[in-house]
């Protein structure tokens, strides 16, 4: 496992050292007296395709220019050029920072934005020139999960560096945030990891003891996974050969919250890393709801013009997810997790974890 | 046929048998007895004192303003005529002698009776007293000028405020009748002496009846007209229009000084901002367009030309030699006849043929006074402190043989407000109109033009000036508040609001040009630098890039 320690530093060196070419490029540009330009790849709609060797989506070969001889592109250029300044700012003295605190800290500079969506915007800019993900800048969302479970980390960031932590040390978890993102894989004897939609479930299975029992690392997505979540467990798919197995609502609204783990979304084709491919979405499944006599509530318009949407979706060409979505419009129906507790509060630990699993196992 | 005879039977219209003209009939009655109707004559006087609404006396809040712009346009008018810049004082007081008496009457104990509050509006009596610097009226007409209604020394065929003879009078008429008390005129054109008239109308004669008369020795050379009487009205209700129109009224009038103090003694003061005047008009003969069989045999009686040629010559406006030969020759009118032998069939050909004869000058316009651009932005920049002013003065033009000229201009931003309606203002022969501004064919043009095409949005301040000059302003009323309807003017003022409204257009696109250039231009000082600054930052560099070049290059791209 050492090999991944240097990886960690070594990207940071690489995000930095991209970062000040950024800079001198433009320097370059502006001593020869022309204007500063750059070119980047378009993240417009047509420019977005599903990549099936890659199995996520990517940008295609359109590129933009920027210039600062536009008028229409002098302010978001130099908000790009502020952000890439900021970026390196925070890289060089180890701090993070979240959206949030990225729009306000534009304000000391005299570069205030309009609004939220206007400053996360130009750091999708930068993500998409520089390569990197917003999350390599320090950089991090506001929303976070936990993961709980036998892995043992250290961390890499300033106060901590070297300092270890068994993820089993807290019940509630460990939340997924900065320092824990850019922490390195010291040891784990866990063998899968299992992603959950919801806390409820979370708790449950920690207090089941399902990560004893099945060897497991519990991830809690909390809905949408953010992206440092899904960067995760691509980490631990990656680095550490770990299986992932992703427990949703029986709705297609779980259905897709598997997805973006296993496959990414289109807002994220400029980048790399944070799907899973080899996830898999183990329940709970329109034929569960069936199997396992599941209460359940009739679907609403909405999911069903959701389905059909998914359908069409390049990313749910797959037999599984065909058949699913198929069947949740056949019954009409949708279950959330909590509906195993019908039979019992540790039935879903007991009965049905280990049909999935086992049925993971040998697909 | 019998039926529609019966709708005109004055029996049948109560309207007009009502009014005192001259209907009579003898009706027969189911009983077999005849009523006879009685037959009266009543003068000019009689006629306006019992409608007086048609020139503007309606109410006592309409009477009140009436009468002071009546009597400002005489004023403004004898100024004109003598060729000096007006001075025009106006005083509106309670009449105290009145309050005093009624309050002796009813032994009020009030003792702040004379403090009355303007602002508590109902009719009460006034004393209005104009003073002006004018030409002075000939002792021997004073009487009729002030006395007399269908009396003047304007209907001549030159451009002036006053057109009826009527104004002045009515306005003492209407005093009169509303306070029993004469009205005092003084006057003196210059001369040796001054005039002092105290006189009242006698209504059913329509003549002057002179109460006292006094002369006085003009040491001084003074020379202009003080009218002083009183008369009811409400001034609480008027005040805002009077102010307006004298606010107008100095608009057209730059090289006017117009000076007011109300009844709570407030002084209103609107001075000159040149001492320039336009060009004085001069009076003209008819033009044979506008000619009708009465005025053919007017100027028969008095012509001394023994030929047509002449005759066509002497009496008409812009008919030379040549145009009478060809005139007269086209007609079959033998030119060596005598006019003073044609026959009544003749007289109505001859008008018909001139009305018909496409060969003839159009007017000129020396008969007319048009403000001028350089007054009338004078006028629009002092009482409205514009921003920007767009004039548009049209070419002569002409309407029934009556030449007329229109000026028309568009004044925007500055202390103009934006309002949701246009503002319009009117003016006739530089009188402001301000009454029945709907009715009018300005607010009807204003109406259909196509704004946004000119780049005007509502709530946009600008206001539009129409003035319009004539020896025959086509007032609808003799109260003059709006002009009719006449293709030709309709034209004209079209014309002149359109080029007006683009001269604005032009305005507001150079404007929206240079905000634009200068947003532009300081969006680039405003980054350019921190493109810099920042990129020096990132790679590490001590001095930041040499920029002034870029930034000048902006600049000069855009120039040209
Ligand atoms: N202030 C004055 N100075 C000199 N002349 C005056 C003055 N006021 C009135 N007059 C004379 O008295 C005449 C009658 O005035 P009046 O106002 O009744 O009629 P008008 O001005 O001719 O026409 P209108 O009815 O259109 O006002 C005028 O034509 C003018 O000759
Ligand atoms: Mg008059």
């Amino acid at each position: 496992m050492k090999k991944t320690k240097s990886a960690t530093l070594e990207r940071k060196k690489e995000i930095i050292t991209a970062l000040e070419d950024f800079g001198l490029n433009l320097y370059e540009q502006m001593e020869k007296g022309v204007f500063p330009s750059i070119k980047m790849p378009s993240r417009s709609i047509e420019n977005i395709h599903y990549s099936s060797d890659l199995r996520q989506y990517v940008l295609g070969e359109r590129a933009v220019r920027r210039s600062a001889r536009n008028i229409r592109h002098i302010r978001p250029f130099t908000q790009l050029v502020w952000a890439a300044y900021f970026a390196h700012e925070l890289a060089k003295h180890r701090k993070t920072s979240t959206l949030r605190d990225v729009y306000y800290s534009a304000q000391a500079y005299n570069m205030s934005f309009k609004d939220q969506p206007e400053s996360n915007n130009i750091i999708t800019d930068l993500e998409t020139v520089s390569g990197f993900a917003r999350e390599d800048f320090n950089v991090f969302p506001e929303e976070r999960s936990a993961i709980f479970g036998d892995l043992t980390i250290e961390y890499t960031v300033p106060g901590y560096e070297g300092k270890q932590l068994n993820l089993t040390s807290h019940p509630d978890g460990v939340m997924i945030g900065p320092a824990l993102t850019s922490a390195e894989f010291a040891k784990t004897g866990a063998d899968k990891v299992i992603a959950i939609e919801k806390g409820g479930l979370f708790t449950r299975f920690v207090e089941e003891q399902v990560h004893k029992k099945f060897n497991a690392l519990l991830v809690l997505t909390a809905g949408q996974a953010p992206r440092a979540t899904r960067h995760f467990i691509h980490r631990l798919n990656k680095e550490l050969n770990l299986p992932v197995s992703i427990f949703t609502d029986g709705d297609p609204w779980g259905m897709h919250i598997a997805m973006v783990i296993i496959s990414g979304s289109a807002n994220a084709a400029h980048l790399r890393g944070l799907a899973t491919p080899d996830a898999k979405w183990s329940g709970v499944w329109a034929s569960d709801i069936v199997e396992y006599k599941l209460p359940s509530d009739p679907l609403t318009d909405i999911d069903v013009k959701r389905l059909y949407e998914l359908q069409k979706d390049p990313r749910y060409e797959g037999k599984l997810w065909q058949k699913e979505a198929k069947k949740f419009l056949k019954i009409r129906k949708k279950a959330e997790q909590e509906a195993f507790s019908r039979y019992g509060l540790t039935y879903i630990v007991d009965e049905y974890l280990p049909a999935k699993l086992e049925a993971f196992e040998k697909s | 046929m019998f039926k529609r005879f019966l709708g005109a039977h004055p029996e049948n219209d109560k309207r007009k048998t009502k009014s005192n003209h001259s209907i009579y009939h003898v009706v027969s009655r189911g009983d077999g007895w005849a009523v006879v109707q009685s037959f009266e004559q009543i003068s000019a006087a009689d006629f306006f004192y019992r409608n007086r609404d048609l020139a503007g006396f309606t109410n006592p809040t309409r009477a009140i303003f009436s009468s002071l712009r009546e009597l400002v346009e005489n004023s403004l008018d004898a100024a004109d005529q003598s060729g000096i810049p007006s001075d025009v004082y106006i005083r509106l007081s309670y009449d105290h002698e009145r309050v005093v008496k009624e309050a002796d009457e009813v032994k009020s104990k009030d003792e702040n009776l004379f403090d009355n509050d303007v602002n508590s509006s109902e009719p009460k009596v006034y004393r209005l007293r104009v003073a002006d610097n004018g030409s002075g009226v000939p002792a021997r007409h004073i009487p009729s000028a002030f006395g007399q209604v269908l009396f003047g020394s304007k209907y001549k065929l030159k451009q002036a405020r006053g057109t009826f003879g009527l104004g002045g009078t009515m306005a003492l008429l209407y005093g009169q009748i509303t306070t029993h008390k004469p009205a005092f005129v003084v006057s003196s054109t210059g001369g040796a002496r001054i005039y002092m008239y105290k006189l009242v109308v006698d209504i059913q004669r329509n003549r002057p009846i002179i109460m006292d008369r006094k002369l006085l020795l003009n040491k001084e050379g003074w020379r202009g007209t003080i009218v002083e009487f009183s008369l009811e009205g409400d001034y609480a209700k008027a005040m805002s229009r009077i102010l307006e129109y004298l606010k107008q009224t100095a608009l057209v009038n730059p090289y006017a000084n117009i000076t007011f103090i109300d009844p709570k003694g407030r002084l209103y003061r609107f001075s000159r901002v040149t001492t320039k005047m336009p060009p004085p008009p001069k009076e003209t003969k008819p033009h044979p367009y506008g000619i009708d069989v009465e005025t053919i045999q007017r100027l028969i009686r008095i012509t001394p030309c023994r030929n047509m040629i002449d005759f066509m010559r002497n009496h008409f406006h812009r008919v030379g030699e040549k145009t009478a030969h060809n005139f007269l020759e086209s007609a079959g009118i033998g030119k060596t006849r005598t006019p003073k032998r044609l026959s009544q069939e003749g007289i109505v050909r001859l008008v018909k043929m001139m009305k018909r004869f496409r060969a003839f000058l159009p007017p000129d316009a020396s008969c007319l006074s048009p403000i001028g651009e350089e007054l009338l932005k004078a006028g629009i920049l002092k009482e409205l402190k514009p921003e920007f002013i767009a004039i548009c003065q049209r070419q002569p033009s002409t309407y029934s043989g009556h030449p007329f000229i229109v000026e028309a201009a568009i004044a925007y931003g500055g202390e103009i407000q934006g309002k949701n309606d246009i503002v319009l203002y009117r003016f006739a022969n530089r009188i402001p109109l301000l009454y029945d501004e709907a009715s009018d064919v300005s607010w009807r043009i204003i109406k259909r033009i196509n704004w946004r095409r000119y780049k005007v949005t509502t709530g946009m301040p600008i206001a539009i000036l129409v003035h319009i000059c004539s020896t025959k302003v086509p007032y609808k009323t003799v109260g003059k508040e709006f002009i009719a309807d006449r293709p030709e003017v309709k034209r004209e003022i079209l014309n002149g609001i359109r080029e007006a409204a683009r001269q604005l257009q032009h305005f507001l696109t150079k404007r929206e040009h240079v905000e634009k250039e200068r947003r532009r231009l300081s969006t680039f000082s405003k980054y350019l630098p921190k493109i810099a600054r920042f990129s020096t930052e990132l790679a590490g560099k001590e001095k930041a890039p040499n920029i002034k070049k870029l930034l000048s290059s902006v600049r000069k791209y855009e120039e040209n």
